[in-house]
């Protein structure tokens, strides 16, 4: 074999090994994915606009949280401001995963920035920790089969959406808060988290009945991000690392 | 353009920032202020509990029903699990108490 040959082997077999960790990751969101369509219909999206936000956001839970608001009403630069504030925790992923990328050439990084989730940055930086490379072949191997299904199924939840005829007995107006406790009780071993769920619950509860909605949303957040930065740091687990 | 368009276009702009500005802004500083760090950790479950409190309250049986289950499951299984016991019970508790 040439030189060539070889290398465009290795990189095939880096993308293909991306996939197979992709997999878990396509299975595990699809239902996400047709509920997020499936809602976004519910609450006043067209199935193109569905579409769109899935290909554009791609971000699950800020996803649901956008529609989630729209539907109630909300101002505009509030619900793009909630995606915001879901989504603000990729920044930390962005300042881990910059040190393992930071030698690709500039676009690669701007596309592999935008597939950037969860999984991805979990899977990703569990092999930078194994001591292989994070190439680029192999990062997108990952990233782009989760976010082609998401995408799709999407769209494909969006179309669903319109035939189901009694929401209320399937239970789909009530699915997103179920979804968001389970998010909330997912952090449940971040330091500070009881706290910050009691401070956030009952500020957004009184700003509800008082100054109302959507801005209970922003006043509980607040409420629960303050607390955690004024409590001294030895509660909060952060500034001692072993 | 519809408003939809506009939120959808600006929301995305909004995660990219937040995907790309980690690295572009705080790889800059040698280190983080640890309260800084405990309001950054604080975010996620600070938001969305704004997102469940209030609909808790609102909610009737069926619907404190479906959130227990959830939340018991959650000491187990994973947000797939919790997210199917919680709705299974949410639509079974809706056939009696509606």
């Amino acid at each position: 074999m040439t030189a060539e040959a070889i290398s465009e082997s290795r990189a095939q077999s880096d993308f293909w090994d991306g996939v197979r960790l992709s997999m878990p990751v396509v299975v595990a969101s699809a239902p996400f994915a047709v509920l997020f369509g499936a809602l976004a219909v519910d609450n006043g999206f067209s199935v193109l606009e569905a579409f769109l936000m899935s290909a554009m956001i791609f971000g699950g839970a800020s996803q649901m949280v956008g529609i989630e608001l729209f539907g109630q009403h909300v101002a505009p630069w509030l619900v793009v401001l909630s995606i915001f504030a879901v989504n603000f925790r990729h920044v930390l992923y962005s300042a881990g995963i910059g040190r393992r990328i930071a030698h690709w050439p500039v676009l690669q990084q701007a596309l592999g920035y935008f597939v950037l989730t969860d999984p991805q940055y979990a899977i990703a930086e569990a092999r930078a920790e194994s001591g292989r490379p994070v190439g680029f072949v192999w990062y997108m191997g990952l990233g782009l089969p989760v976010y082609v299904f998401w995408v799709i199924e999407s769209a494909l939840g969006a179309v669903f959406g319109k035939l189901i005829p009694d929401t209320h007995a399937l239970g789909i107006d009530f699915l997103l808060p179920i979804y968001f406790l389970g998010l909330v009780l997912g952090f449940r071993k971040r330091p500070l988290w009881l706290p910050v769920v009691a401070a956030s619950a009952a500020a957004s509860i009184i700003a509800y009945k008082t100054v109302g909605s959507p801005w209970h949303v922003s006043i509980g957040a607040v409420a629960g991000v303050l607390l955690a930065v004024i409590l001294p740091p030895h509660h909060s687990g952060v500034g001692k690392r072993p | 353009m519809s408003t939809t368009f506009w939120i959808i276009i600006a929301g995305a702009v909004a995660t990219y920032l937040t995907r790309v500005g980690g690295h572009l802004v705080i790889s800059r500083f040698e280190n983080i202020h640890p309260r800084v760090e405990a309001g950054l950790n604080a975010v996620p479950a600070a938001v969305l509990t704004t997102l469940v409190a209030p609909a808790v309250l609102g909610a009737g049986p069926a619907e404190w029903a479906a959130l227990i289950v959830t939340a018991l499951v959650s000491l187990r299984g994973g947000l797939m699990a919790m997210f199917l016991a919680g709705t299974a019970a949410l639509i079974l508790a809706r056939q009696f108490v509606g």
